[in-house]
């Protein structure tokens, strides 16, 4: 059963410049406990696509249904009743600055008729969830970045949210406290078996956490599917450049027009490695079959959901009857093979 | 010079000044505070966005009479204050020209300081199904209420130099004893007097203010 489902949502903005329309006909389908990553560029529409999902912005035309109630459908007080069961934290974190800690977390019980006793006893809980229990006199501004988001998360889960949505949540984080914030929100989604969305412009936040995964590119969706199945066989544009960005980090060598020059010659091929192959040496035995070298041009391992993962750029012979020889040898051997386009860098 | 009856004009110069004074925030605040969330909450990007009421609050109401000097705006309001008091001299008539006066300075100070709160924690509060009375009385005035203080400090000290100028029209106080001494007999030393008490005042109040402001900051 889907959560969540889109339905041809398109959001346009009226400004002085002209229209901008942010989301072009979107629609897509969150089942019961994903963790689900929207991941784009900036100016992507990500944004306004999560804050349709609790109508914080209504979209132009198009359906939102929440376990099948369409939120265009609800009056403004069904609409709240609804955003409870809704959760949402930020890039910012968006804490109440002149409110210490506990009294942050009670707002939303607060806001959903709770005694402020009962509030507090329940914040307290919350905190020992996201292990913060000795801060709950202290004040945001006294907080690191993870704290701060910590608070937030034990806010967002105050109100028995079902659904958890993430705006850049860890963008503002330092990788180290990126993974700790993202195991807990995968125990969050586990314990409690909230729904999360996440959306992100870091491929590694998706690798990290979601099971499934939708590429956005200039408010429409280029991409759909399990993660996995995305990183080892992407096939929009969108999707190449972020898991290229991925592997290469920003500044990748190989988009420097000079660096492209010296390249010049055989085709650029990406190969991937699943955990049964990442065991032969499977480089070391094409160059010593075909007597051939190979250019090897960058190389990581990464963990996608829990599975390792090899990928390399690898550049073949000009000789294009060798180099499909090649490509047939390293396919028999379980790799995935695919041929990657200069422009993708 | 300092004779008896000179130290007991003073005193209860000081005492009508404070009273003017301070009755004259309050009932400022009291008109000027809902104007100013008012105008907030209306303004495009606001909670419940009103062009209409936006305009004719801000423009009509407020601007206008913000551009009346206060002297004239006094004058002019004289039919209304013999109504409401009935008298238009001493210090509770001027409580009524001080706080109709200050009441649009106040609406803009408390405007201007909601519009200094996160708009990510307004987002935050509609995200959690908040109301937008929720969201102006637990949200917006709360983190606000730093700049509200110092906002509030600016406008007594306005309204102090106001009821200064009150003199003129026999409204008791210290401007009324500045007027009638230094004005009419030329006695500059009860003026000056008057002035340093008046300078005095305005130093306490701004320091309190400040103080004040800066004890309850959560933000250090």
């Amino acid at each position: 059963m889907s959560t969540i489902r889109l339905k041809n949502l398109t959001k346009t903005f009226y400004q002085k410049e002209g229209e901008v329309s942010a989301l072009k006909d979107v629609s897509l389908e969150i089942n019961d406990g994903d963790i689900y990553g929207i991941i784009g560029m900036s100016g992507a529409g990500k944004s306004t696509l999560v804050r349709c999902l609790n109508y914080l912005e209504k979209p132009t035309s198009g359906q939102v249904y929440i376990d099948e109630v369409e939120l265009g459908s609800l009056n403004e007080q069904q609409l709240r009743k609804e955003r409870t069961e809704i959760a949402m934290i930020f890039q910012h974190f968006n804490l109440l600055e002149q409110k210490n800690v506990i009294d942050n977390i009670c707002l939303p019980l607060l806001i959903a008729g709770v005694t402020k006793k009962e509030a507090r006893m329940r914040a307290h809980q919350l905190l020992e969830t996201v292990g913060l229990s000795e801060k709950s006199k202290a004040f945001p501004s006294k907080l690191s970045g993870g704290q701060k988001q910590r608070v937030a998360i034990a806010r967002a889960l105050a109100s028995n949210p079902k659904i958890l949505l993430c705006d850049e949540a860890t963008s503002a984080l330092d990788p180290q406290t990126t993974k700790a914030i993202l195991s807990l929100l995968k125990e969050i989604n586990k314990k409690l078996g909230i729904t999360i969305v996440i959306i992100t412009h870091q491929m590694e936040v998706v690798r990290e956490i979601c099971n499934r995964v939708a590429i956005m590119e200039a408010g429409e969706v280029k991409e759909e599917g399990f993660v996995e199945a995305i990183f080892d066989n992407p096939k929009s544009k969108a999707a190449k450049h972020l898991i290229f960005k991925d592997a290469g980090k920003e500044d990748h060598v190989l988009g420097d027009e000079k660096v492209k020059d010296l390249l010049k010659g055989g085709k650029i091929v990406r190969i991937v490695f699943t955990e049964n192959s990442a065991f032969e040496p499977v480089i070391s035995n094409v160059i010593l079959k075909f007597n051939t070298p190979i250019n090897i041009l960058g190389a990581d391992t990464k963990n996608v959901g829990g599975i390792a993962k090899g990928e390399m750029l690898i550049r073949l012979p000009e000789d294009a009857k060798l180099a499909s020889e090649m490509s047939a040898y390293l396919l028999e051997r379980g790799l995935k093979v695919e041929e990657v386009e200069a422009d993708v860098y | 010079m300092f004779t008896k009856e000179i130290m007991e004009m003073l005193t209860k110069g000081i005492g009508e000044t404070l009273y003017m004074v301070l009755l004259s925030t309050l009932l400022a605040y009291v008109i000027g505070l809902p104007l100013g969330v008012i105008l907030n909450v209306t303004d495009k990007g606001g909670l419940k966005p009103n062009a209409a009421v936006n305009k004719l609050l801000g423009t009509i109401v407020i601007n206008i009479t913000r551009s009346v000097p206060f002297v004239i705006f006094a004058l002019l309001i004289g039919p209304l204050t013999k109504f409401l008091i009935g008298k238009s001299t001493g210090p509770t008539a001027m409580v009524v020209a001080l706080s109709l006066s200050a009441a649009p300075l106040v609406a803009r100070m408390v405007e201007s300081s909601l519009n200094e709160v996160d708009k990510g924690v307004i987002e935050a509060a509609r995200s959690m199904g908040a109301t937008n009375r929720f969201i102006v009385f637990k949200v917006m005035l709360v983190e606000a209420r730093i700049s509200l203080i110092s906002g509030a400090t600016i406008c007594l000290v306005t309204i102090i130099g106001y009821s200064a100028m009150g003199g003129f029209f026999g409204s008791g106080g210290l401007g009324d004893i500045a007027v009638r001494y230094g004005y009419h007999r030329y006695d500059f030393g009860i003026m000056i007097i008057t002035v340093v008490l008046l300078v005095v005042l305005v130093l306490l109040f701004q320091a309190v203010g400040n103080r004040f402001a800066s004890s309850l900051d959560r933000r250090k």
